[in-house]
């Protein structure tokens, strides 16, 4: 396999009191859709905050290594990180209603990142603007150009933010909870213009998600997060017809539409026991509070991450005894 | 919408608010003044030394002094609705042209020291968010609240003593020397010397507001997603606070200037008499003491209508700097 | 500059502090910063007991302020000279009882020097401190209760009541409030009941503003629908359901006007407005000034007790604020 276009190897993500993401590993090929799943507090955004070298002031990274298309990015500096954003990594944000600057036209707000990165400006620089409104399919873009954020409904601010941020070809896209705080039915809509312009760009993205449907239609590799860590890694198929870890095959059992082969829908994980606060500052396996088959022995240590079979890792070492996965798929 | 329609819209609301509160002060002005123990013959009276009982009464008709309260009221508002002020029985001139000589000082003086104050206290609050919580914000924000505790006149004396009687750098007092036909550049220092110390006394004030307030704003601005936004495009920390940052801080501050000219005046009243600056506080102090109500009434009322400008001209730049404004 | 003024613009200011997303100059300002304060507990509890409850925990964090702490401190000190005057200086601070020009520290008998007239500084600032604090808190306390009951009638009955009041305050916080205390202390003779009523006339619109606005937040909250389903009388909702939850913004905007109402007085004074029968701080400076080239610390010494007093005011008012209102504290 060629080069990935980013490795993230062992990161680790502190705070003065808390380490919301540990030694955190996965890859993302050219062209690739990763998602990243977990539920809130699970460490995902903060991941691709990390990624993005967007952390707020307190968090520290003490350990581990982002590699994008050869260059290792916690050792550039500020400058050549700012270099980076917005030109070949974008990102957007989930919530479109408050992500974009209320005074200013989302005009003046796509145009500035090409002024920065292309020195593209005025005439030129607008018309570029209007392709990329339209690029994102936004009805009437000549009028729309002009209009301030308050004027645009959900759904089509967050198209402008994915127009801001693909208006640099970028290589790479953190989407974070793209479409959480939208209406369903534009929920896809916006997943397939994701989809459609990662072709058409030819962009790799991460998705990173807390809504399985989503997983199961646009990504090609799913990692599963669970209080920071990597639980599970897979290709999307076999993550949902023989899922292994415990907390994955929790997940699934709380999205009943999956089983019943529905279309994606906003699945949240509440019906898995206790919360993901709960994991805080126990020893050994940080699921263990909430885990169904949890031993004695979970309590001493925190799994390490298994290849199970080619592209398939899982950090549990009882989830692939068969009679545990059979007491699972009983509900118990 | 345009911002140009925006702005149409609301200048139109504000005009049509503001003429109820007009006529408000007028009347309230006009009867708390009618409750003074005597009037100007009066006191022009009492400047003469000696006056019958028949010139008194002459200088009041005259005047239109012995009209009952409800035809004096009249009278007034019938001149005011003419533009015409009243005439000042002791200056021996129109209250309108008097106010006229006096107002363009008082006007100067409080446009430098509102930039002064705004300037300084947008760098200062600045300093204090980029700083937030840790020595050099703890230390200008004392600094700040002990800006916010000095009395204008006091301060202005003490300038006085340091930069004009021990360093004698600074003028003490005027709006300019006396005599001098300075022009170009050396009568514009010469002005700028003048206007130094009294508008640094009268900004001082303000400083201390505008620092808390941009260092509130800017910390609530820079918790906003659309800065995260604007940092993962790439724009460098100074971009972002000045085009992201300081414009959506600047709408809670541009409320307060507007708010502070109605303050600021009173702040000139004292600080004029500190510098014998000829401005209409000055001439506000002479008028309560020499009695002389038809000047008080118009210096009031003008003021006030100073005050609702400034409010409209806030409103009309909030339209321009918040697309939200003027849809409703 | 300063001194003087404000009063309206000061309090407003002061409560700009604490939510800077007050709207436009036309808008009704909001009490949202305030109402996390009793939110969650509000709805369940009756009113009465939830600001002692969060009173307790306000007065903890209070009393761990050192600024507030230094404010308490010098305060005490200042009452307590006040207090002390008559006893310390029974003869009048008006009368003469040296030579004239005693420069600080030339005669210890007399520490803070003389005046052109021959009377002891020190005497004058210490009973200079009992004409300060009395304006001060007579006239809070005049504009306060004022302005709470115009405020309270506003917020509370709304309607046509409401109309008439909000233009009324919106007349007087037009006018310039300096220039009508003038007026209004030249037109009824300067003595010191006239002063703290005239400031007073001046201050309580801030409050009448600032109360109304919560009592149009609180008068919806569900406690307030059960008390006036329980039929209880109109007083009696608006002074103990309303008016304790009410109080927090209040009480920082007392401490503020005090000192504003200081100030004032002084400014008053300086510029031959104050009682001439009473020595004040202000009335010493007024005396000063002409000396300023030969004996400015006749100036200087009154001064700094204004100084000091009216930061000390402050400080407790920044204290309060950071107590009483959480959301605001947390930032600090």
């Amino acid at each position: 396999m060629a080069t990935p276009l980013l490795r993230v190897d062992n990161l680790t993500v502190r705070f003065p009191t808390t380490e919301p993401v540990s030694r955190l590993s996965f890859e993302v090929g050219e062209g690739e859709t990763l998602a990243i799943v977990g539920e809130s507090g699970s460490g995902k955004s903060l991941t691709a905050l990390a990624l993005m070298q967007l952390l707020p002031r307190s968090a520290k990274i003490p350990n581990g290594r982002i590699e994008f298309a050869g260059r290792d990015l916690l050792g550039l500096d500020q400058k050549a990180m700012r270099n980076l954003r917005g030109r070949e990594i974008a990102m957007i944000f989930q919530e479109p209603m408050t992500s974009l600057n209320p005074v200013l036209t989302i005009g003046r707000q796509i145009t500035e990142v090409l002024t920065l990165h292309e020195g593209i400006r005025g005439k030129a620089a607008r018309a570029r603007a209007m392709e990329l409104l339209s690029l994102v399919r936004i009805p009437d873009p000549q009028r729309r150009i002009d209009d301030y954020p308050h004027q645009l409904s959900g759904g089509m601010r967050q198209r402008v933010m994915i127009a801001i941020a693909v208006a640099c070809r970028p290589r790479l896209l953190f989407a974070d909870e793209p479409t959480t705080a939208l209406d369903v039915t534009i929920q896809a809509q916006v997943l397939d213009l994701l989809d459609t312009l990662r072709r058409e760009l030819s962009m790799a993205v991460v998705l990173i998600t807390h809504d399985l449907g989503v997983v199961a239609q646009w990504a090609d590799k799913v990692v599963v997060m669970y209080a920071g860590r990597k639980v599970e890694q897979a290709l999307p198929g076999a993550l949902f017809r023989t899922p292994l870890h415990p907390y994955t095959r929790g997940l699934l059992a709380a999205s009943p539409r999956l089983k019943t082969n529905l279309h994606y829908r906003d699945a949240r994980l509440t019906e898995i026991p206790g919360s993901i606060v709960s994991a805080a500052g126990e020893r050994g396996c940080p699921f263990r509070p909430r885990c169904a088959v949890a031993r004695d022995s979970c309590a001493h240590f925190v799994p390490d991450l298994v290849e199970v079979s080619e592209d398939r890792l899982v950090a549990c070492p009882y989830s692939f005894i068969p009679e545990v996965a059979h007491g699972v798929a009983l509900g118990l | 919408m345009s911002t140009l329609t925006r702005i149409g819209r609301t200048f139109r609301r504000t005009a049509i608010q503001a003429v109820p509160t007009v006529l408000g002060i007028v009347i309230l002005n006009f009867f708390l003044l009618q409750l003074a123990p005597g009037d100007a013959a009066d006191v022009m009276a009492g400047e003469a030394g000696s006056a019958t009982v028949e010139t008194m009464a002459a200088l009041r008709q005259r005047f239109g002094l012995d009209n009952p309260l409800l035809v004096q009221l009249f009278n007034y508002l019938y001149n005011l609705a003419h533009f015409s002020l009243g005439f000042s029985p002791r200056y021996g001139m129109p209250v309108a042209d008097l106010i006229g000589q006096r107002l363009p000082g008082t006007l100067l003086l409080m446009a430098v020291a509102l930039t002064i104050a705004i300037a300084l206290g947008l760098v200062l609050g600045s300093l204090m968010a980029v700083f937030s919580g840790r020595l050099p914000d703890r230390l200008l924000s004392v600094v700040s609240l002990l800006f916010y505790s000095i009395p204008g006149f006091w301060i202005g004396l003490m300038l006085i003593v340091l930069f004009s009687v021990k360093l004698g750098w600074l003028p003490s007092g005027g709006s300019g020397t006396i005599g001098s036909n300075l022009t170009g550049l050396a009568g514009l220092w010469d002005k700028v010397r003048y206007m130094i110390l009294p508008a640094l006394s009268l900004a001082l004030f303000y400083v201390a507001i505008y620092a808390r307030l941009t260092r509130a704003a800017m910390l609530e601005v820079q918790s906003q997603d659309y800065v995260r936004t604007a940092a993962a495009k790439g724009l460098s920390p100074t971009v972002i606070t000045i085009r992201h940052v300081l414009r959506n801080a600047l709408i809670p501050i541009t409320t307060m200037a507007g708010m502070h000219v109605g303050g600021m005046l009173g702040g000139a009243v004292v600080v004029e008499t500190v510098y014998s600056w000829p401005g209409l506080g000055r001439l506000a102090f002479e008028a309560v003491m020499g009695r002389d109500f038809t000047v008080l009434l118009g210096i009031l009322l003008l003021s006030s209508l100073l005050v609702i400008v400034a409010n409209a001209t806030v409103d009309l730049l909030h339209a321009w700097l918040d697309p939200r404004i003027g849809v409703r | 500059m300063a001194s003087t003024e404000f009063a309206a613009g000061d309090a407003r200011s002061r409560r700009l502090y604490a939510d800077t997303r007050e709207p436009a100059v036309s808008a009704e300002p909001e009490a949202k910063s305030w109402s996390n304060l009793h939110a969650p507990d509000a709805r369940s509890a009756s009113a009465a007991s939830v600001p002692i409850a969060a009173g307790g925990r306000a007065l903890k964090v209070f009393l761990r302020n050192p600024n507030a702490m230094f404010g308490v401190v010098f305060l005490s000190l200042v009452v307590l000279a006040a207090l002390l005057a008559p006893v310390l200086y029974p003869a009048d601070p008006l009368s003469m009882v040296a030579r004239p020009f005693l420069w600080p520290g030339q005669n210890p008998a007399f520490p803070l020097g003389t005046d052109s007239m021959g009377r002891d500084v020190l005497s004058g600032i210490l009973h200079g401190a009992r004409i300060s604090l009395f304006v001060g808190l007579m006239a809070t306390a005049l504009g306060l209760s004022f302005g709470i009951l115009v405020g309270a009638t506003a917020g509370y009955f709304g309607g046509w009541i409401d109309d008439l009041l909000v233009r009324l305050v919106e007349i007087f916080q037009t006018i310039p409030s300096f220039v009508l205390l003038v007026v209004m202390v030249a037109i009824a003779q300067p003595t010191a009941p006239v002063v703290t009523v005239a400031i007073a006339v001046i201050t309580w619109p801030t409050v009448a503003r600032l109360t109304r606005a919560e009592f149009r937040a609180i008068r919806e909250k569900d406690f307030v629908m059960a008390a006036r389903s329980l039929g209880y009388g109109h007083a009696r909702i608006i002074f103990r359901e309303i008016l304790p939850n009410a109080l927090p913004p209040l009480i920082v905007t007392s401490s503020v006007m005090v000192a504003t109402a200081i100030l004032m007085e002084s400014a008053l004074s300086f510029m031959g407005l104050g009682d001439p029968n009473v020595v004040s701080w202000g009335s010493m400076i007024g005396a000063g000034r002409e000396l300023i080239r030969t004996a400015w610390y006749l100036t200087a010494l009154p001064g700094l007790a204004i100084v000091f007093t009216v930061l000390a005011l402050n400080l407790i008012g920044d204290g309060l604020n950071d107590a009483l209102n959480p959301r605001f504290s947390q930032e600090r």
